[in-house]
């Protein structure tokens, strides 16, 4: 770990100007992952600016749904009635994730950007394309368990580790940034990106904007949810795969659906196309089996994860028979 | 020095209302005790099941105040963080330390170009003793594994010393690597000799081939376990410092006199220069009975700088310089006559070890006393890989070679269609028949049928994949666990206070079981005394010379030394009196004078003569009793076979469709001789139980494949159980009263929790879902259907 300088910012503009041109500076939220990270020297900030007393952690409710702001802790947006009420979904997923000493640090903000937890990315002595560019990929040809089977590219087979990205892939989450060119809105989908060959990026956001706020809108057509996480403990690790559902059944048919599945690629995969394809089937097991098949159609296995196509299939279909 | 007097006691009470008012009942209850005792006639017989009281430092340690070796600071002291290699196998052709020496605060870096020389080098070999391993200790340029300690960066703060390492740049030459298990099958090798160095490595009993003809079932399976890191919520740490040619070290270990004999060695110095004290230990599991390389780096970095030096081990250093499980391979045999019973049983294991040092899992042992069978082979043979060196870790051994037999023996039951109970029933050993002798005691019977009865047993169902619970299948499970009753060399002094109080010394360490608590319990009671009377002065090498705390062997050890030591001063107490015209007991005879509750010495055949110890002390001198007692295993051990016993239980459900298992229950009824104080004693079974949880579902160390390093050095990846993995879980003790095995009565309980619970689990899973899983840890990806 190498010694660094700190500043703290009380306005979200004082944070973007703080953090600068400089590349090495970088904002520190909750800190249960940079902190972590710097331990292990693969990030080496020169300087950290303190985010964590502006003033964004606030809850509301806007025309459009709910507006969270990205410093709300991960266990205080758990236990909103609001998101409790309209988004349980989100709750859920949250509640999945790490432990409560952590949800009590951890932001949504932090949790949008949390990096993979592929075990070469942590080990600095370890070839890593994420971390060193163009220094190689250990985790291919080496103990892969834990990664992608869909989307990733010969640099890089790391998976996004976070549960709530998951709920807000399918909840049409809207990602709201500041920064040095005025503020965007960057819808969930587009907001994680897949390796390619530049996998040292793991969303769009630039290095000097600033997360605000996360936009959930209400859905037009109501239904149940439910996030369902496999994991090697009952608690506290990560999802092997997850999978968050939505779905709206009438008189037995599918009227609307979303599915968004954690753990097996860089970032939550969904697959709009096969959403549409459900709609007017049967709610049986035979639309979501075939439906599951249809998100992993193209699934490329490593060494040590093949298992996690079967069981992202079986996840899938018990996932929407849970709410259907 | 650790020192638990009336005083702090009296302290941490203030501390804690709720003890405070129990203590002060207890004085009452001692109070009319003493008032009604002369109305009873009884002896005071040792208890077979011994006070739940709570620890003597339990209030210290949850309010922080305990201090342990990685807290204790000295003015002066100087960081040092260790650079590891990241080569399994080479040289190394350079060190760069040039950028770590010019962060501010950074003093030396120690590596093999400056590190002093040790003039008793040459016992750094590999030695008869699983204790004593070769050390890394900068002597020369290479590198045998992956994570090896190659040099350490000193500073006067923790977070410069940290940067320095992080900067220090080493190159190196590399060789090809030897891979472990269960990849390096190569090069297969007998070992020398197994970890207790009387347990053979390969046995034969009659004739295998005859067995396996003459038998009607017969089964052959596989059984694989990984390689496990013990993980102590303590990492391993120490300060050390020299005065003169004299080193004093503040050090986490499990055995403080093996510690001090250890570093003289190396250093070729005298014993008596050096001093080790363990105040409070956070676990260890056998990582800390071994003094491994960093316990010798941290005194030769204060020699090198001449300051205090506090080296503490980051949590991925944990995997590969303080030990590990071996991983293992094992085939099991088992044949089966008519009538259900062993004909024969074959056990073959691989296990692994360094390229530099040889510690041989003894996986096989077991199976030679467990049942009866006639014909039976055992092997042991290991590969030798560019790893640390194995070391023991919680029932080293017993707790893969368990896995596999009890497994095996679940197996041929199914086979023969019979219930797993009665199968293991029908192959009841009444004598070890390894060894061929008498047990000192076993109530393994009592174990099967009070466990079976409170478990609900007989409500299994004969069929596997009959139990359902929504989207889960249940199943139930069970094993037979042993320990052996190891018994190492400790020393202990009494001293009976003419107030009547009583002081023990004795340089145990307390691995964070209640060693403190029950060594004041066993003196104690020898004198009819509370707990609180007795004064335990411990954890430091000035007081005698104490055994280890491995192998469940502590408290029979140095338990067996106090209990000598105080009936040594009793004695003379008995004598005193017998010789003291003023006594009451004057002429009395010995054996006919007794000690009771409160201190109290009386005649048996007339309990109302008699007087306390400590008017019979004031009036002779008013000078304290004490005795010094040098306590070993005699000629018991080649009369008998100690062993202990017990049965676990399992309940499990399994979501095939999503390969998630989950442990509801668990039950262990276990029979280990005396038990000193049922509080902590059901905390090391319970403790054990669920370290069992942990190899059967969770435990694997990770290797990459290419270079041995570890990739899972870390507790987010390196999976144990977390709260919510444990639902019901309790275990129990049978009373078994044993006056052969030792003075103190009593057999190992640290690690006869995990040996059948890992079996029991995966044999539940089998019930569960009519699958065998042969390969730990049974996970997701194992189980998905
Ligand atoms: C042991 C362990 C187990 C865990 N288990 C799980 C799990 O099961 N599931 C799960 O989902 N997560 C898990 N986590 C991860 C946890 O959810 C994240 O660490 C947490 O969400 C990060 O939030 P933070 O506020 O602490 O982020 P920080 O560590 O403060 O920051 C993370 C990154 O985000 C950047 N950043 C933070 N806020 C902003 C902002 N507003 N704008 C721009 N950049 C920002 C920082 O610069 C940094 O790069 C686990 C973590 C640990 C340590
Ligand atoms: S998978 Fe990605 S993160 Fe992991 S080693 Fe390869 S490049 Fe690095």
């Amino acid at each position: 770990m190498k010694l660094f300088s700190y500043a703290q910012a009380t306005k979200p503009a004082d944070a973007v100007q703080l953090l600068g041109a400089q590349t090495q500076s970088k904002f520190i939220a909750g800190g249960t992952n940079l902190v972590d990270l710097m331990k292990y020297d693969v990030e080496s900030p020169d300087r950290l600016v303190d985010i964590s007393q502006l003033a964004l952690t606030q809850i509301d409710a806007t025309d459009k749904g709910l507006r969270i702001g990205a410093l709300a802790r991960n266990s205080d947006v758990a236990a909103n009635a609001l998101v409790m009420k309209q988004f349980p979904l989100l709750s859920e997923a949250l509640l999945a994730g790490a432990s409560p000493q952590l949800r009590n640090m951890a932001t949504m903000g932090g949790n949008l950007l949390q990096r993979t937890r592929c075990h070469y990315f942590y080990d600095v002595s370890q070839p890593c394309n994420k971390r060193a560019a163009g220094s190689g990929c250990g985790a291919i040809g080496g103990y892969n368990r834990i990664h992608a089977i869909l989307g990733s590219s010969p640099s890089c087979i790391a998976t996004n580790p976070s549960d709530m990205n998951v709920a807000l892939a399918a909840l049409d989450a809207v990602v709201q940034v500041t920064g040095p060119n005025g503020s965007r809105s960057i819808p969930i989908l587009d907001f994680h990106r897949l390796p390619g060959n530049t996998p040292q990026r793991d969303t769009v956001l630039e290095a000097n904007e600033l997360i605000t706020a996360v936009d959930l809108p209400t859905t037009a057509i109501g239904g149940k949810s439910h996030y369902l996480k496999v994991r090697d403990r009952a608690s506290y690790a990560f999802a092997l795969v997850s999978v968050a559902a939505r779905l709206a059944v009438e008189n037995g048919v599918v009227r609307d659906v979303r599915i968004a599945l954690g753990g097996v690629a860089h970032k939550p995969w969904r697959l709009p196309d096969v959403e549409k394809n459900m709609v007017g089937k049967p709610a049986t097991e035979t639309t979501f089996r075939s439906a599951a098949k249809a998100l992993l159609a193209g699934a490329q296995p490593h060494e040590h994860n093949a298992f996690k196509i079967q069981l992202a299939e079986n996840a899938i279909v018990r996932a929407l028979q849970t709410v259907s | 020095m650790w020192v638990a007097s009336r005083e702090l006691a009296t302290r941490w009470c203030v501390a804690n209302s709720r003890q405070a008012l129990s203590l002060v009942l207890d004085k009452i209850s001692t109070l009319v005790w003493c008032l009604i005792q002369p109305m009873t006639f009884k002896n005071m017989a040792k208890k077979l099941l011994g006070d739940p009281i709570n620890r003597v430092d339990g209030a210290l340690k949850a309010t922080g105040r305990a201090r342990y070796s990685a807290d204790i600071k000295r003015p002066g002291m100087l960081h040092g963080v260790l650079v590891m290699s990241t080569i399994a196998n080479g040289k190394i052709t350079a060190i760069d330390t040039a950028d770590a020496l010019k962060v501010p605060g950074v003093v030396n870096v120690m590596s093999h170009q400056n590190a002093p020389k040790l003039a008793g080098m040459d016992k750094n070999k590999p030695s008869e003793i699983a204790t004593d391993r070769v050390l890394h200790v900068f002597q020369d340029d290479l590198v045998h594994y992956n994570n090896q300690p190659i040099a350490m960066v000193l500073a006067e703060t923790l977070e410069q010393a940290t940067e320095g390492a992080s900067l220090v740049r080493v190159t190196y030459q590399t060789q090809p690597v030897k891979l472990p298990l269960p990849a390096g099958k190569a090069d297969m090798s007998t070992p020398k000799q197994m970890p207790r160095v009387d347990d053979q490595v390969d046995t034969k009993r009659g004739d295998l081939a005859a067995g396996l003809a003459a038998a009607i079932n017969r089964m052959e399976e596989t059984y694989t376990t990984p390689t496990m890191n013990h993980n102590a919520l303590e990492p391993h740490a120490l300060l050390a410092y020299w005065e003169g040619d004299k080193l004093t070290m503040y050090n986490a270990t499990q055995g403080i006199s093996g510690c001090q004999k250890r570093v003289a060695e190396i250093f070729g110095m005298p014993k008596e220069n050096v001093r080790v004290i363990t105040q409070f230990l956070g676990g260890g599991f056998g990582s800390k009975g071994t003094t491994f390389s960093h316990v010798m780096l941290a005194p030769m970095a204060a020699k090198l700088t001449g300051k205090p030096v506090r080296l503490v081990l980051k949590r991925e250093q944990m995997f590969g310089m303080v030990g590990n499980r071996s991983a293992t391979v094992q085939r099991l045999n088992l044949a089966t006559g008519k009538d259900g019973k062993l004909l024969a049983t074959a056990h073959h294991s691989i296990t692994q070890t360094s390229d530099f040092d040889e510690f041989a899992e003894p996986a096989g042992t077991i199976t030679r006393m467990l049942y009866a069978c006639p014909n039976l082979d055992t092997t042991h043979k290991f590969i030798r890989a560019n790893i640390g060196t194995p070391a023991p870790m919680r029932a080293p051994g017993e707790a893969p070679g368990v896995f596999a037999l009890e497994s095996a023996i679940d197996e041929m039951a199914a086979q023969l269609r019979m219930d797993p109970l009665a199968f293991r029933l029908a192959n009841y050993a009444e004598t070890d028949p390894n060894k061929d002798k008498p047990f000192s005691s076993k109530s393994l019977r009592e174990c099967y049928r009070q466990g079976a009865e409170r478990f609900g047993w007989s409500k299994r169902p004969a069929q596997p994949r009959s139990l359902k619970n929504g989207n889960y299948l249940r199943g139930m499970g069970m094993a037979t666990t042993v320990y052996p009753m190891n018994r190492g060399e400790s020393t202990a002094l009494v001293r009976l206070k003419p107030d009547g109080t009583v002081q023990v010394e004795t340089a145990t360490q307390d691995l964070g079981t209640g060693t403190f608590t029950i060594m004041t319990q066993i003196a104690a009671e020898v004198f009819g005394l509370s707990p609180d009377q007795v004064t335990l002065s411990a954890g430091d090498s000035i007081y005698p010379t104490s055994s280890v705390s491995g192998g469940s062997r502590n408290t029979a050890s140095t338990g067996s030394a106090v209990t000598q030591a105080a009936q040594e001063v009793l004695k003379k107490a008995r004598q005193m009196a017998l010789k003291d015209p003023k006594s009451p007991l004057f002429n009395v005879a010995e054996a006919e004078i007794v000690v009771q509750k409160g201190g109290q010495l009386q005649q048996k055949s007339n309990p109302k003569v008699g007087e306390a110890l400590t008017s019979l002390l004031k009036r002779n001198g008013n000078k304290p009793l004490e005795a010094t007692v040098q306590s070993k295993q005699g000629d018991e051990k080649g009369k008998y076979s100690m062993n202990a016993f017990g049965a676990v239980f399992a309940e499990v459900e399994v979501d095939e469709l999503l390969g998630e298992v989950r442990v509801t229950r668990l039950l262990g009824s276990f029979a280990a001789g005396r038990i000193v104080n049922l509080k902590t004693a059901r905390s090391q079974v319970l403790g054990g139980m669920v370290w069992a949880v942990s190899m059967a579902l969770h435990e694997k160390t990770v290797f990459d494949p290419r270079n041995n390093r570890v990739m899972n050095a870390n507790l987010a990846e390196y999976h144990v159980p977390v709260n919510a993995d444990i639902q019901e879980i309790d275990g129990f003790f049978i009373e078994e009263a044993d006056d052969i095995v030792n003075p103190a009565g009593v057999k190992g309980i640290g690690e006869i929790g995990v040996v059948g619970t890992v079996s029991a689990i995966a044999n539940a899973i089998y019930h569960a879902t009519g699958r065998r899983f042969r390969d730990l840890p049974i996970t997701v990806d194992k189980v998905l259907a």
